[in-house]
């Protein structure tokens, strides 16, 4: 079973009196424990396809399975729940809350969801020391640097330990360096089982994803194609 | 999300933006000071005034010559308009009713008094004996008038306590002869000093028999006719009993107002409770304002936190959480102006009383909770609309706001 399946999904928006065909009849299947990365042009239809897997968004027509489960009928709250338990976001602008300190914004998720206090600080404390955060746990995010920031928002995603990655241009606000340091630890989730779906302008960062797909206009202009299976396995078993 | 982290957010958030939030919560504590200072005010005006009332004396029934206008012109009022005049003789008989335990008569007016070369203006009392227990006055020296026939009254004089010490100094009043108009007075008795009453001050008052007032004053009319019911029960038969004395006294015509002191107190109090209530309510309209604010306020919040709320979102937040969140903040700013403004208006009613020590300036207990409530309930109701606009944003939108 696909982890994510879509099938003839459509997602038209309005703009004045003309029809922007955002998504065109994408079909797309992608198995758990992928490293897919998708690129193209401004305009045709990454971010859309992003924020409809994240079920951020909901397409006009079409049906998206994840896990093997219709989640396009879920209601806007059970749609939450499953953002809450099974999705990590990564943005590009990081997308910290300011008045939170680096330790409140990783454990932000947790909050939300209602788990207790000292799970969520022992949770915390883990994510800090893997991320290399110790020494920032009180800092606020004007006081952090851009690698860090983004860091921190990668704890942040992966605290609730979600099955799906989604990392929106996770360099597009770093310089080289930091950049390569960040996209390392998105690899290495991935690694470790977590599937993760990156769009990224940047050729390099697409060229290191094991699947590529292309978009333009809404449609799959190509794609590297599914990972074989056997390969995959012997990948995601590596320690 | 758990309450205690509901409330945490809602708190931090506030704190994010200092400015805002204090000119919300100062908006809030001004409404709601207004609401108790002025409630104060009202209802210390209504206490000071049943006081008043009540320090006249209890179980009072008073009878003022004339009729109190009712109804319209009569012809008949036309030809036999003036009133008979209330006499000693017509207090006197009111003496022997049952129910009835003390009668006073009282003609009041205005003389002047000197003593050793001193002269000044005062008020003259005209009454008996039991004038001074019937009012509750006290005596401070001596004794009060001599118990005797009303007809005749004996020149002896109670003086209040600054006539005393404006006369005498620290000399000994009593047994002094003093001259009241063209009559020369012997102290008897020199009342306590109670400071301001209603009507009369007692302090700057010259009490004399009524008979002698009378001549005093050229007249043999009295100014009012105090009757003392043995017990509160008694007040409205003892009230149905003088006016039918006086009546038939009168040949039949009802020509003099009989009114009891609980009525008029009723009359104040009622009064005065509505006016504090108008107070209270325009007061109210202050606490709507401050609501208003607060809920443009939270609109503005929402605005500016749209990108945070676009991420509540992607992190898995539902409506209700984000809806929460912020009305728990609404309900933060309120809260907290109430209680700053519960502060302040005791603050305020306190400076009052210091100012006005006469003046019992509490806000009543309904007035609190009304504020405070209304205060909670405006911030709430008025956060709604914010809340659940927070709660409708379109992630995708929200997220691309920054």
């Amino acid at each position: 079973m696909a982890l994510i399946e879509l099938s003839a999904i459509e997602r038209r928006f309005q703009l004045g009196d003309t029809t922007v065909h955002a998504l065109a009849g994408l079909n797309l299947q992608i198995e758990a424990g992928e490293y897919v990365a998708v690129m193209g042009p401004s305009g045709s239809g990454k971010s859309t396809l992003l924020n409809l897997l994240g079920l951020l968004d909901r397409p006009n027509a079409g049906t998206y399975k994840l896990e093997g489960r219709d989640v396009t009928t879920l209601s806007p709250d059970e749609q939450a729940t499953v953002r809450s338990t099974r999705i990590g976001f990564v943005f590009q602008s990081f997308h910290l809350v300011p008045r939170l300190t680096a330790a409140e914004n990783i454990a932000l998720p947790m909050t939300l969801a209602g788990t207790p206090a000292a799970e969520r600080k022992q949770r915390v404390a883990r994510a800090l020391k893997d991320f290399g955060l110790d020494n920032r746990a009180d800092h606020k995010p004007d006081e952090l640097s851009g690698g860090q920031r983004q860091r921190v928002a990668i704890a942040r995603a992966t605290i609730m330990q979600p099955a799906l990655i989604l990392a929106d241009e996770p360099t597009g606000n770093l310089d080289r360096h930091t950049g390569e340091e960040v996209v390392n630890l998105l690899e290495a989730l991935n690694a470790r089982g977590v599937t993760l779906v990156v769009v990224t302008h940047d050729p390099g960062m697409g060229a290191r994803a094991r699947r590529q797909l292309v978009m333009e206009d809404g449609r799959l202009q190509s794609d590297s194609g599914t990972a074989d299976i056997s390969i995959l396995g012997k990948i995601s078993g590596r320690p | 999300m758990r309450l205690t982290d509901t409330l945490r957010f809602a708190r931090d958030a506030a704190a994010g933006t200092p400015l805002r939030t204090a000119l919300s919560v100062l908006a809030m504590s001004i409404g709601v000071a207004a609401v108790v200072i002025l409630t104060a005010l009202g209802d210390g005006a209504r206490r000071y005034v049943v006081g008043q009332f009540s320090s006249l004396g209890t179980n009072l029934v008073i009878v003022l010559p004339g009729r109190s206008g009712t109804g319209g012109f009569n012809p008949a009022n036309a030809i036999t308009s003036t009133p008979r005049d209330l006499t000693i003789d017509d207090a006197a008989s009111l003496k022997r009713l049952p129910g009835v335990r003390r009668v006073a008569p009282l003609a009041v007016g205005s003389s002047e008094i000197s003593f050793g070369g001193k002269l000044r203006e005062i008020m003259v009392a005209g009454s008996t004996a039991e004038f001074i227990p019937i009012r509750n006055f006290e005596l401070a020296q001596g004794q009060g008038l001599p118990e005797e026939d009303w007809n005749r009254g004996s020149s002896v004089a109670v003086i209040g306590a600054k006539i005393r010490s404006e006369l005498f100094g620290s000399n000994p009043a009593i047994g002094q002869l003093i001259r009241v108009g063209d009559r020369r007075l012997r102290v008897v008795g020199v009342l306590k000093s109670t400071g301001q009453g209603l009507g009369m001050n007692t302090d700057e008052l010259v009490i004399v028999p009524v008979s002698l007032a009378q001549s005093l004053f050229n007249s043999n009319t009295l100014f009012r006719i105090m009757v003392e019911a043995s017990n509160r029960e008694t007040i409205p038969s003892a009230k149905a009993q003088t006016l039918a004395t006086l009546k038939q006294r009168h040949r039949g015509e009802e020509d003099v107002t009989v009114i009891t002191q609980d009525a008029v107190l009723a009359t104040f109090d009622r009064l005065l409770g509505t006016l504090t209530l108008g107070v209270a309510g325009i007061a109210a309209i202050s606490l709507a304002v401050a609501g208003i604010l607060v809920m443009n306020v939270m609109l503005v919040a929402v605005t500016q936190r749209t990108g945070e709320i676009g991420l509540l979102k992607a992190l898995g937040a539902t409506a209700r959480t984000i809806r929460l969140a912020f009305l728990a903040e609404a309900a933060m700013l309120s809260a907290v102006g109430a209680v700053v403004g519960y502060l302040l208006g005791q603050l305020g009613a306190f400076a009052l009383r210091q100012f006005f020590p006469v003046f019992p300036a509490y806000p009543p207990d309904w007035a609190v909770i009304a504020g405070l409530s209304t205060a909670l309930v405006t911030g709430l109701l008025f956060g709604v609309m914010p809340a659940r606009r927070a709660a409708r944003l379109d992630p995708v939108q929200a997220l691309m706001k920054r």
